[in-house]
C-alpha cells in the first residue's frame, strides 16, 4: 500500500437492508491517481462512490479520505469535505429549473464570492472544454442525453477539485466526445492533480488513460492492476469483461432463488 | 444579481396586496381613527344590560355617536359597568340620560342618549347617572302578563290558571 | 376468522401509528427549515423567484374564484335577508362571512390545490432525478436552497392572497346587491362599515390565513421532501400533500376560530 494514500477503503461492508451489496472491500488510492472501477451491472460501483462522496454510509470498516473517515463524519464536516469534491452523476442530475449556464455556475454561486463577471468567464470556459460553448441559454430539457452528461460534467469540474468521482462518463457519448471527454478527464488529473475515480464500462479507452483498473463482482474486488497488467492479465474474470464474453465467472444475470424455468412452473423447486 | 421581469411581477403582487389589505381596512372596516384625541370615555351603570355587546353603537337621536369599549360586572353592588367610547365632536349634558334599547322588534341592542338641561357637559372619565336598563323579552311577558292577571280582579280562570 | 375481523382495526392502528411517524418527521422537518431560513433572507432573492411561482400565477384563480364566491354570497344572502325584512344588512354579511371564514379558508384551499401540489411535484421530481442528492453533493444544503424559500414563499403569499381573494369577493357582493338587485349604494357600504371592525374581523382574518399559509407550505414541501422518488411516488405525494391540506385547513380554522371570536 503506497504511503501517501489519499483515499483508503479497509474491509468496507455495506448493504441496502439485509441484501449485501459491498462485502469486505479494500483498496487505496494515491494521490494525483486517475483509477477506474469496472464491474458488471449491478455490481456495486455507484454504492462505492456513495460510500467515498457520504451520501451512505458504510456499515463495516472505514472509507478514509485523506484520513478521515467519511463514515464518522458530523454534517459540517462533510460539507468541508464535500466542497473539495466533484461528482458526476450516472444519470447527469442537472437541475432542470436552471439554464445550462445557470447549472454550471451554481457551484461558483453557492460556494464562492466570486464577482458575477468572474463567473460568467469561468463558465465559458467550463463549457468549452466539454465542447458545448453556445449552449449556455438552452434549458436542460432541450438537451440530447449526451449533452446532458458533458454539462453536467462542466458543473462537475467547476470548482477544480481536489477529488473526482465520475460515474459512468462515457455512456452516450459519440466516439468523437468519447475521446475529448476522456482527454479532458486525463488532462484534469494530470494538470490540477485531482485524484480521480471513474467507474466505467468502456475497457479500451480507460485503459488508455487510467493509472490503475479496480474489478467489482458480487460485491468484493475480484482483480486489479495497471492497464499494462490487465490486458495480458491470464485471470479469467479480466479475459471475459475484457473481451466481453456474455458467459464466464462473470454472471450476467441478477442473483434469483429460483431458476427461469422454476419460475415458470416447468420444473419442480429444488 | 441583475433585475428580471419576475422581479416586476412579484412587485406588483405585493402591491397589489398591500392595496387590498388598505381597501379592507378603510373601506370595509371604517378604521375610524381610535386614537385618544378624537375621543373621550364615558362610563354608566345599568341594572341590566340585556344582550348589549362590546362594541354596541351608542347613539343620539338615532346618530352614531360611539361604542361600547367596555362592559364589566361590578361585583360589590352586582351591577352592570359599561365604558363608552364617545367622537369628541358630540359632547353632553351632565344629566344626560343612557338607555338600552333594540334596534327593531328582535334587531341588536345599542345604547341610546338622550341629552338633558344642563348647562355643563360631561367631560372624558365622567359618570351618566340616569340610566334604565334593557328590556328583556321574558320580563317584559312576565309583567304584561301579572298586569293582564291583576285587572279583571274578580278572577277569571283561565287566567289564574296560566300563572 | 378471528383475523379477518381484527386486520381492519390493525390496519387502522398501523395507518395510526404511521400518521404519528409523519408529524414527528414534518415538525422535525420545519425546524430544520427554520433553521436553515438564512440563506433565503438574506439572498431574497431566491425567495422572490419562488413567490413568483406561488403566488402571482395563482392571482387568476383567487381572483375570478373571489369573484364568483362574493357574487354567490350576494345573492344567497340577500334571499335570505329579504324575508326578514333586513336586506340593507347584505354588505356587512358579505364582507364579515369573506373576512373572518370564506375568504382565508377559500384561499387557503385553492392554494393548496394550486401552488402547494405544484410544490410537492417539483421537490418529489427533483428528488427523483437526483437532484436533491447532487446538490447536497456539491456541499449546498437542499433544505436551505430548495425548501427553505419556498416555505417562506407560501407563508408571505398567502396572506396576500386572502386580502385579494376577501377584495374581490366584497366587489363580487357589491355587483349583485348594489348594480343587479338595485340596494342602495350607501347603505351597503355604511352597514358593512358600521359591523366590521378592523382588529376582530380584517386583522383576524389575515392572521388566519398566515396560519394557512405555513401549514399548507410546509406539508407540500414536507411531502415533496418525503415523497418516494418514483412517478407514482411523487404523484400519490402530490394527492396527498391537497387531502391533507385540506384537512389540515379545516382542523385548524375551527382551532384559530375558537381561540379568536
Ligand atoms: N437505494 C437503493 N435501495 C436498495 N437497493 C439498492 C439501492 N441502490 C442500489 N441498490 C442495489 O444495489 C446494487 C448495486 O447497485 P449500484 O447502483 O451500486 O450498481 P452499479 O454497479 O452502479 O450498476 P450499474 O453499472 O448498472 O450502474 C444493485 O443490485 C441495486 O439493486
Ligand atoms: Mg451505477
Amino acid at each position: 500500500m503506497p504511503s501517501d494514500s489519499f483515499i483508503t477503503l479497509r474491509n468496507v461492508g455495506f448493504a441496502y437492508g439485509d441484501r449485501p451489496i459491498l462485502q469486505d472491500v479494500s483498496l487505496s488510492i494515491p494521490r494525483g491517481k486517475l483509477i477506474a472501477i469496472m464491474g458488471g451491472s449491478g455490481s456495486g460501483k455507484t454504492t462505492l462512490l456513495r460510500l467515498i462522496s457520504g451520501q451512505i454510509r458504510a456499515q463495516h470498516g472505514e472509507v478514509l479520505v485523506a484520513g478521515q473517515d467519511v463514515g464518522r463524519m458530523n454534517n459540517a464536516e462533510l460539507y468541508q469535505h464535500r466542497r473539495r469534491m466533484g461528482m458526476l452523476f450516472q444519470f447527469g442530475a442537472l437541475f432542470t429549473d436552471l439554464s445550462v449556464f445557470d447549472n454550471v455556475a451554481f457551484p461558483l454561486r453557492e460556494l464562492t464570492k466570486l464577482p458575477e463577471s468572474v463567473i460568467h468567464d469561468l463558465v465559458l470556459l467550463k463549457l468549452a472544454a466539454v465542447g458545448l460553448r453556445g449552449t449556455e441559454k438552452l434549458m436542460p430539457a432541450e438537451l440530447s442525453g449526451g449533452m446532458a452528461r458533458r454539462i453536467a460534467l462542466a458543473r462537475a469540474i467547476a470548482l477544480d477539485p481536489q477529488l473526482m468521482l465520475y460515474d459512468e462518463p462515457f455512456t452516450g457519448l459519440d466516439p468523437i466526445s468519447l475521446g475529448t471527454i476522456a482527454l479532458l478527464i486525463k488532462k484534469l488529473n494530470d494538470a490540477l492533480g485531482t485524484t480521480s475515480i471513474m467507474v466505467t464500462h468502456d475497457v479500451h479507452k480507460s485503459l488508455d488513460i487510467v493509472d490503475y483498473v479496480y474489478f467489482v463482482a458480487n460485491g468484493r474486488i475480484v482483480a486489479e492492476g495497471t492497464p499494462e497488467q490487465v490486458r495480458h492479465a491470464d485471470s479469467p474474470w479480466l479475459a471475459q469483461f475484457v473481451a466481453g464474453e456474455p458467459d464466464g465467472p462473470v454472471h450476467f444475470a441478477y442473483p434469483a432463488d429460483e431458476s427461469l424455468a422454476q419460475a415458470f412452473g416447468l420444473q419442480e423447486k429444488a | 444579481m441583475k433585475r428580471s421581469t419576475i422581479d416586476l411581477w412579484v412587485g406588483l403582487f405585493v402591491a397589489i396586496g398591500i392595496a387590498a389589505v388598505t381597501f379592507l381596512s378603510l373601506k370595509v372596516a371604517n378604521l375610524t381613527p381610535q386614537s385618544d384625541t378624537n375621543t373621550y370615555t364615558l362610563t354608566a351603570e345599568f341594572d341590566n344590560i340585556g344582550g348589549l355587546k362590546v362594541k354596541a353603537p351608542v347613539k343620539s337621536s338615532g346618530v352614531l355617536v360611539g361604542r361600547v369599549s367596555n362592559i364589566a360586572l361590578d361585583t360589590k353592588r352586582y351591577v352592570a359597568n359599561v365604558t363608552l367610547v364617545l367622537d369628541s365632536k358630540y359632547q353632553f349634558s351632565r344629566d344626560t340620560s343612557a338607555e338600552i334599547l333594540t334596534a327593531g322588534l328582535l334587531g341588536e341592542q345599542y345604547i341610546g342618549l338622550t341629552q338633558g338641561g344642563d348647562m355643563e357637559n360631561l367631560k372624558a372619565g365622567d359618570h351618566i347617572t340616569i340610566t334604565s336598563s334593557a328590556m328583556v323579552l321574558e320580563q317584559l311577558i312576565g309583567k304584561f302578563m301579572t298586569s293582564f292577571a291583576d285587572k279583571p280582579a274578580t278572577g277569571s280562570n283561565a287566567a289564574s290558571a296560566s300563572q | 376468522m378471528m383475523e379477518k375481523l381484527l386486520s381492519p382495526f390493525r390496519h387502522l392502528g398501523a395507518l395510526t401509528i404511521n400518521a404519528i411517524w409523519r408529524l414527528g418527521f414534518a415538525s422535525r422537518f420545519l425546524l430544520a427549515i427554520l433553521l436553515n431560513s438564512g440563506q433565503s433572507l438574506l439572498r431574497f432573492q431566491l425567495t422572490i423567484r419562488e413567490v413568483y411561482f406561488a403566488g402571482v400565477l395563482s392571482l387568476i384563480i383567487i381572483v375570478v374564484s373571489g369573484l364568483f364566491v362574493g357574487m354567490v354570497l350576494g345573492l344567497q344572502g340577500y334571499n335570505t335577508l329579504a324575508r326578514f325584512g333586513s336586506s340593507d344588512a347584505l354588505g356587512a354579511l358579505v364582507a364579515l362571512s369573506l373576512l373572518r371564514e370564506l375568504g382565508p379558508v377559500l384561499a387557503a384551499l385553492l392554494f393548496a390545490s394550486r401552488s402547494g401540489s405544484a410544490m410537492t411535484a417539483e421537490i418529489g421530481l427533483m428528488k427523483a432525478t437526483e437532484q436533491l442528492e447532487a446538490m447536497s453533493v456539491m456541499a449546498v444544503n437542499p433544505i436551505a436552497r430548495v425548501v427553505a424559500p419556498r416555505f417562506w414563499a407560501g407563508v408571505i403569499s398567502m396572506p396576500i392572497l386572502a386580502a385579494i381573494f376577501n377584495v374581490m369577493g366584497i366587489f363580487g357582493g357589491y355587483l349583485v346587491g348594489v348594480v343587479m338587485i338595485g340596494l342602495d349604494e350607501g347603505t351597503f357600504w355604511s352597514q358593512m362599515q358600521n359591523n366590521v371592525d378592523l382588529h376582530y374581523d380584517v386583522i383576524n382574518g389575515l392572521t388566519k390565513s398566515l396560519f394557512f399559509g405555513m401549514a399548507v407550505t410546509l406539508i407540500a414541501v414536507f411531502e415533496g421532501y418525503d415523497a418516494v422518488p418514483t412517478a407514482s411516488g411523487v404523484s400519490s405525494a402530490t394527492t396527498r400533500t391537497v387531502v391533507t391540506s385540506a384537512l389540515v385547513i379545516l382542523a385548524l380554522d375551527f382551532v384559530l376560530t375558537a381561540f379568536m371570536f
